[in-house]
């Protein structure tokens, strides 16, 4: 996890590559929730 | 002190970025996740300003979670950077082809049918190869090749099957003779900020970054500034990334993007990108 994580940036589970949100930054840690499955109108 | 409204709904390397470099510029960041809204029609001009901010910068990934929000807030007297305009145009790949055209701004032919016969069709029109897109969608995803009538039949067959209404447009397009590459611009209002070569990784035809492929420094020639900007001009203005292909009948733009990734063209090229983009920003809000 980078040290200037941010809510609604997506991390990736080492180990098994789930997706998730961070939905909150703690002083110790984040919360976390599953993150959208891309969509067809996603992209630039 | 002026507050800068970042609307998003995931945050990328893009948005750290851009909240960074606008807060070093003196905006104060207004981070909303717009999977978070209830917009209110009763809303008066002033509330919708002090809920978000002055000017708003539109990133969100899904296209329609942000033309809404884009044409919301614009309603409500809020400079949305880009327009509600700009990225209906941007958003649908057909809009953007007829704009360009209408200019006169050179892009590849293309032909847009809505069944699987009448597709097969404006292939026979066209000829082999084609490509076939969907008119809403990026990251080069379901952007296919037709090589021949069987790889047609397959591939409109698949697409015709496919859930939703987007599925049932057959955009169409000429196959352009270019290099494996295309080209990438970045632009803000009236200029080029970068420009970027992106090569096809090996073995995938597609250039985009997201499909592996791999940026390089473009020196901007007069044709393709001339032709980028008369693009961008044409749907409208604003933060937009211009996409180019080189073909041996010269610069052709094939596509404009309204919420414009710019991750890959910063490690290649020299320019402060973010920079470049907040100043932008910071001069709309100055108008
Ligand atoms: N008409 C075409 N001729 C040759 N290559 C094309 C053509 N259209 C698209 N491509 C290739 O496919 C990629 C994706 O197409 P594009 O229209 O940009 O869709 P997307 O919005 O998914 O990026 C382009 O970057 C380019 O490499
Ligand atoms: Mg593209």
């Amino acid at each position: 996890m980078p040290d200037d994580v941010v809510v609604g940036e997506i991390i990736t589970c080492p180990d098994c590559g789930t997706d998730f949100e961070v939905s909150e930054v703690k002083e110790k840690g984040v919360s976390i929730k599953p993150a959208e499955t891309v969509g067809e109108d996603w992209g630039e | 002190m002026t507050t800068l409204a970042l609307m998003y709904d995931r945050i990328r390397w893009e948005e750290k970025v851009l909240t960074k470099t606008a807060e070093a510029g003196g905006l104060n960041v207004n981070r909303v996740d717009a999977k978070t809204v209830s917009l209110d029609s009763d809303w008066s001009i002033e509330e919708t300003r002090e809920k978000f901010g002055d000017i708003v910068l539109q990133r969100c990934i899904s296209y329609f979670r942000g033309l809404h929000t884009t044409a919301f807030l614009e309603s409500k007297g809020l400079n949305v950077i880009n327009s509600m305009d700009v990225t209906l145009t941007c958003g649908n790949k057909l809009l953007t082809t007829l704009k360009l055209e209408k200019a006169k701004v050179p892009t590849p032919r293309t032909l847009l049918s809505f069944t699987e016969d009448s597709a097969l069709k404006s292939l026979q029109i066209l000829g082999y190869p084609a490509v076939l897109k969907p008119v809403t969608g990026s990251w080069g995803r379901l952007v296919v090749q037709l090589k021949d009538k069987d790889t047609a039949q397959a591939m409109l067959e698949m697409r015709s099957r496919m859930e939703g209404s987007l599925n049932q447009i057959f955009y169409i397009q000429e196959m352009v003779e270019r290099p494996p590459r295309d080209i990438r611009t970045i632009v803000a209002g009236d200029h080029i900020i970068a420009a970027l070569y992106r090569y096809a990784p090996e073995g995938e035809w597609r250039t985009n970054i997201s499909t592996g492929g791999k940026g390089e420094i473009c020196k901007v020639t007069g044709e393709l500034e001339d032709v980028v900007l008369r693009a961008a001009e044409t749907v409208g203005g604003g933060l937009l990334g211009v996409d180019a292909m080189e073909s041996p009948e010269g610069i052709l733009v094939h596509e404009v993007n309204n919420t414009v990734e710019f991750k890959g063209a910063a490690s290649v090229c020299d320019v402060d990108i973010p920079g470049a983009i907040i100043e932008y920003i910071l001069k709309q809000a100055r108008r």
